[in-house]
């Protein structure tokens, strides 16, 4: 299935994108997401643990399931204000 | 004018307190503005570029609307996000809050401000001479009882 991955401030500079289009296996999590990505860019996996994630624009946890067509959004901790 | 809101257009206070309207059963209105400044950590800020997931960083504010409704009922909350390159002095966020009493008004006011910080989707880049800065703060975690107790702890300290 395929997903779209958003991606913000220092997450978006590492890749090079603000927005990436993925296919990933039936049945993943946003963390297999995630993983995959940090593969593809290296650097992304310092942020493993301070990382937050959203799925269609509404704060979700790692372990939760992502379906075809979703928007998968990877937030670094933020500072606005 | 919406009581939420994220954009480029410089904030105009008067306009964001006419959102929270009221009648006459409101005795205070308290406003923050939060402003670019011209240093951060020993080093002198040129100017700062901020980005948001905006739909997840509006429902974040909706959020932070709902438990502030729960703490403290008669307050009424705006709160607006500027993105883009904003310069020294130019402010970053606005919160209006009205109530019936001062003090409510200013422990709300105070909450918004830290929850903002705690658990909207945005982000500051630091360009200051030398060089240029990711701000990251907090992971955000909007379930986190803790990070919301400490807020409540620091609004009505």
């Amino acid at each position: 299935m395929r997903v779209t991955v958003r991606l913000f401030a220092r997450l978006r500079d590492i890749a090079g994108a603000a927005e990436l289009s993925r296919d990933i296996a039936l049945g993943s999590t946003i963390g297999d997401l995630w993983r995959q990505l940090a593969r593809e860019f290296p650097e992304l996996a310092r942020y493993e643990r301070s990382i937050s994630t959203a799925i269609n624009a509404d704060y979700a946890r790692m372990d939760q399931m992502v379906g075809d067509g979703d928007e998968v959004a990877f937030l670094p901790p933020v500072s606005g204000g | 004018m919406e009581a939420f809101a994220i954009g480029p257009v410089p904030l105009d206070l008067e306009q964001i307190a006419a959102a929270v309207g009221g009648d006459g059963a409101d005795g205070a209105v308290v406003t923050f503005l939060g402003l670019v400044r011209n240093h951060n950590m020993g080093r002198r800020v040129r100017y700062l570029e901020y980005e948001a997931y905006e739909p997840l960083a509006l429902k974040a504010f909706g959020r932070i609307a709902s438990e502030i409704g729960e703490r403290w009922p008669k307050a009424r909350l705006a709160l607006h996000h500027r993105v883009g390159r904003l310069e020294v002095g130019e402010a970053s966020v606005a919160i209006v809050v009205r109530s019936p009493h001062r003090g409510e008004a200013y422990s709300a006011c105070r909450y918004a401000i830290e929850r903002v910080k705690q658990i909207a989707p945005i982000w500051k880049r630091e360009f200051f001479e030398g060089g240029d800065v990711w701000i990251e703060g907090a992971t955000a975690n909007p379930d986190d009882a803790r990070a919301r107790a400490e807020a409540e702890r620091v609004a009505c300290a």
